[in-house]
């Protein structure tokens, strides 16, 4: 396949304009929106919908950002430069008490400290400021266990995924009543590809992270992945060695739980060029799991398959 | 956009049953569309290898799309699963469909947004019920063009004359189903035969792959050729600005375009069409705006900007399909939420015409909707609404009917056309209103409702509350739920959707006796919430108290006034409230009568109290 073999622009019209509406549904129907910000290639194309929706206004929400102490530096550089445009403000919120127990994804593994980090720590900030819808950018191609979430997906007081309670959706009439308590997760990205994303990151000139960009970084190859090595709590195992190499990132979470991939693509062309070419999945790269028992779990799960 | 020569976005479902090959069909289009990548395809190598030892290096595509079979082996939830891929000419999404009839709402799902169908048939077997069904709820979500896949000919030696027959039957029973394009093709979904490529197989098939057929597809639905746009957002940052945000659903309009704001009457011009990128001259079909309009007038969420030269019609009563969705049954003349569009008003099922059987489209009698089942209607709304007729636009002809207790999405709805009676009734205006009525009187007009299981003490209560109040020169009337029974709800039994109609009408009666200036008492089991609630919006907040009477089920049993409860526990009665039919006990009454250890005359006492302190509060005080 070759770029040629990319879907032509008007179909990204056709998702830029389903979004808009999904996002304008959501700021007329919910007393307390927010819009969770990952920082990632769909959080930016997310923040740029959620200015189009409502220009010439200001976006009528907040961004809140889930800081699990362990994203790259740049990130939290990238997130700095939004907060600074402005028009929208950027709430940021750390579980202190997993600060507190001194979670890591190092010493804990990958599943307590997204638990505790991520998960309880974005109930936390939800039950905090009372917010009763949030935006996210999850989409339906990431995996297939995805490509039935609903756009609009129901969540009880507990912030509960009830599959029982999950209301059908019809066109685009979505079904917003709520009780008191009771939230929604909204995903306006549903229907985007990861090739849409970039397709649409080039056509709208939106700036991302530069870690999404090939260049010489200093990695360690790890249970099979490329870490890089972003910060001094990062400790090398007896046999590992930091080299530099041309890497870059698919997607973008927790440092010592991503993996990069060798790569040359260092402008939006190439990357979309590779992607065409390698067709490889786009989660290959995420969460490598350092849980030993977590790992044995599934290795236990094979095993009995 | 619509003037691109590209074509847009194509959204379809496939349907099918069990074992016509769906999955297989699907997985091999992914594949040969070259969007299936490298690490799923080592995966689904590896896979297929493990599955069928005997195969050799033979993929199973059916692998690639499993999610459906995992949930069936699960016994969970079968739902619609949506794909994405694209070739060098188009972008497509596939909403994967379960074909089982105890499905259809969530095929219905997948056919609400999709324009085409692949409606998929095994060689060897043929047109089945089944694939009358899915032609039918394609049909009825308003799919006009269907693509016939018929698989496995590899079972039926590629004979010509076999797909030939398959393939005429189809054609005549999508006429009939109004599905206006109709494209057939042979082909064996594991060897991707039709499917990416023609078929080396079926020489004597010389039209278009499947691939081929879905990239020529023509993407616009069907939609009303003027221009609609329902407001969803009023943008207004500062006093510089108003605008009017929303999806267009039908039509162009254009800078200086005359338009009607709907259900209203209001003519203004569009001054600018504002969007991110900059105003634009005119917008179309499918485009998120902003409309900004040369004068001020009231618009909010909800109305519909349109053409002023040919303005939408306007109605609050409407002929329809109903997709029942909901686990309760639909009950006629309950209150549902209605959202059409961006508008949510109150609405209700007036008369059940009939059902349809989604097998064989017989219409067959009915007083209830279950799960599953289509029925068409007669549908009331409390307000007008702007709405086209669904076969012309979807966004303004579909609609949604929300429970108000649980909000559940409980049905889908296909508006048909208006019903004339809202046009030729209007409301008379009569000088002599309740406001005179009531100060001739020297009262605050009230209606106190009594609900509560059967010897609960509502009619005890209720009786004696009015003695004291007639004592102190009220003017009331006692409406008791028995003895309406013998008169205005004679035809009432005691079946849910009955349960529904009798609070209805006393709800009714009683709102009349308030416009009278009276202080009415209604003693009613008035089982389910739905229905108090209804019959409280029909009065201002100040004029309605409800009153519960709270007497434990043991206790009504052990009174047994009537010898109710004892021929409901030998089976000689049935529906009886609190034995085999639901008590929905208030969750906020305004007077919370517990009966336990107080006399009838203490409890009514209390809601003399209350009702004197709000006469004090208003007239006297
Ligand atoms: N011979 C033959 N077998 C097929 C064909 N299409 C599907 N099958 C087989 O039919 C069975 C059911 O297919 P599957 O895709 O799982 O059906 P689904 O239940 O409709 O999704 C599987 O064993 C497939 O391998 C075909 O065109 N020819």
């Amino acid at each position: 396949m070759s770029t040629d073999n990319a879907p032509t622009h008007s179909h990204l019209d056709d998702l830029e304009a389903e979004s808009i509406h999904i996002f304008r549904e959501v700021a007329a129907s919910f007393r307390h929106p927010v819009m969770l910000y990952s920082i990632g290639k769909d959080s930016s194309v997310l923040l740029h919908l959620l200015r189009k929706a409502f220009h010439p206004a200001r976006p009528p929400m907040p961004l809140l950002h889930v800081d699990t102490t362990w994203k790259f530096r740049e990130m939290i550089a990238f997130r700095e430069r939004v907060a600074a445009a402005g028009d929208v403000q950027v709430l940021v919120h750390i579980n202190q008490d997993g600060v507190r127990q001194g979670i890591s994804p190092l010493t804990h593994g990958a599943t307590v400290h997204t638990d505790v980090m991520k998960t309880q720590a974005l109930k936390q900030a939800l039950d905090q400021y009372g917010f009763d819808a949030a935006i996210g950018g999850a989409r339906r191609d990431e995996e297939k266990s995805r490509a039935k979430e609903r756009i609009f997906s129901f969540r009880n007081a507990q912030h509960r995924w009830d599959p029982k309670r999950q209301r059908p959706e019809f066109w685009h009439t979505f079904n917003t009543h709520i009780r008191k308590g009771e939230s929604v997760r909204v995903f306006p990205l549903s229907n985007w590809t990861e090739m849409d994303v970039w397709l649409y990151i080039r056509r709208e000139n939106i700036p991302v992270v530069p870690l999404y960009f090939a260049r010489p970084r200093p990695v360690v190859a790890r249970d099979g992945a490329l870490i890089m090595v972003d910060d001094e709590r990062f400790t090398l195992r007896e046999d590992e060695a930091v080299e530099m190499r041309e890497v870059r990132f698919r997607t973008l979470g927790c440092y010592p739980l991503t993996g990069a991939v060798e790569s040359s693509a260092d402008t939006l062309d190439k990357i979309i060029r590779e992607m065409a070419d390698s067709r490889s999945s786009e989660r290959q790269g995420r969460v490598i799991d350092h849980d030993p028992t977590a790992s044995m779990e599934r290795k236990k799960q094979e095993g009995y398959f | 956009m619509t003037a691109s020569t590209a074509p847009g976005l194509l959204r379809f479902i496939t349907c099918g049953s069990v074992d016509d090959g769906k999955s297989t069909l699907l997985g091999r289009l992914l594949y040969d569309a070259g969007t299936v990548p490298d690490d799923q395809l080592a995966a689904l190598a590896r896979d297929s290898r493990r599955l069928h030892a005997d195969a050799g290096d033979a993929l199973d595509f059916a692998l690639l799309t499993d999610g459906l079979d995992a949930e069936r082996e699960q016994g969970i939830t079968i739902d619609v699963a949506y794909r994405y891929f694209h070739t060098a000419r188009r972008s497509f999404i596939v909403a994967d469909c379960p074909g089982h009839e105890q499905y259809t709402r969530n095929m219905a799902t997948g056919a609400s947004n999709a324009e085409l169908a692949v409606v998929l048939v095994d060689a060897r077997k043929g047109l089945l019920p089944q694939t009358r069904r899915h032609t039918y709820i394609c049909s009825l979500l308003g799919i006009r063009q269907v693509v016939l896949a018929v698989n496995k000919m590899d079972l039926v030696d590629c004979d010509e004359a076999v797909y030939r027959e398959i393939s005429e039957a189809y054609r005549a029973l999508a006429q009939t189903l109004g599905i206006t394009s109709v494209a057939c093709l042979p082909v064996i979904a594991p060897g991707g035969d039709n499917v990416g490529a023609r078929s080396a197989r079926m020489p004597w098939y010389r039209g278009p792959s499947l691939l081929e057929l879905l990239e020529a597809a023509d993407a616009a639905p069907t939609r009303a050729a003027d221009f609609r746009m329902p407001v969803q957002w009023v943008n207004r940052p500062d006093q510089s600005f108003r605008g009017y945000a929303g999806t267009i659903c039908g039509g162009r309009v254009a800078r200086g375009d005359e338009v009607v704001v709907q259900p209203g009457v209001q003519h203004a011009r569009i001054e600018r069409i504002v969007t991110a990128d900059g105003d634009l001259d005119s917008a179309g079909d499918g485009q998120a705006v902003t409309l900004c309009l040369d004068r001020e007038i009231d618009v909010s969420r909800g109305d519909v900007i349109a053409d002023a030269r040919h303005p939408a019609p306007v109605a609050d009563q409407f002929a329809c399909h109903l997709l029942w969705l909901g686990d309760a049954a639909l009950l006629p003349n309950r209150t549902y939420w209605l959202k059409l569009g961006t508008r949510t008003v109150n609405a209700r099922v007036m008369s059940l015409k009939h059902k349809v059987d989604v097998n064989s489209q017989a219409k067959l009698a009915a007083r209830q909707l279950v799960l599953n089942e289509v029925g068409y209607c007669t549908l009331g709304l409390d307000d007008e609404v702007a709405f086209e007729a669904y076969a012309d636009n979807r966004t303004l002809g579909g609609f949604i009917l929300i429970d108000r207790q649980s909000n559940a999405t409980v049905a889908c709805g296909m508006l048909d056309f208006a019903l004339g009676r809202s046009a030729n009734v209007h409301w008379q205006h009569v000088d002599i209103d309740k406001s005179v009525r009531a100060a001739s009187k020297g009262q605050q007009p009230l209606c106190l409702w009594f609900t509560g299981l059967s010897g609960a003490g509502k009619s005890t209560i209720a009786n004696l509350v009015e003695r004291r109040l007639h004592a102190l020169g009220c003017h009331t009337y006692l409406l008791d739920g028995d003895n309406v029974r013998h008169g205005i709800n004679k035809d009432l039994g005691f079946t849910p959707e009955d349960r529904v109609e009798n609070i209805r009408r006393i709800a009714e009666v009683a709102h009349l006796m308030v416009d009278a200036g009276l202080i009415v008492l209604v003693s009613a089991i008035s089982p389910y919430r739905s229905e108090r609630q209804s019959a409280r919006e029909l009065f201002a907040a100040a004029e309605f108290m409800e009153v519960f009477v709270d007497t434990p089920l043991e206790e009504c049993e052990r009174r047994d006034p009537k010898g109710l409860y004892r021929k409901a526990r030998a089976g000689t009665i049935r529906n009886f409230t609190g034995i085999d039919a639901p008590y929905e006990r208030p969750a906020a009454p305004d007077i919370h009568l517990l009966s336990g250890g107080q006399h009838a005359e203490q409890l009514a006492e209390q809601v003399v109290a209350r009702v004197l302190a709000g006469i004090d509060g208003t007239i006297h005080g």
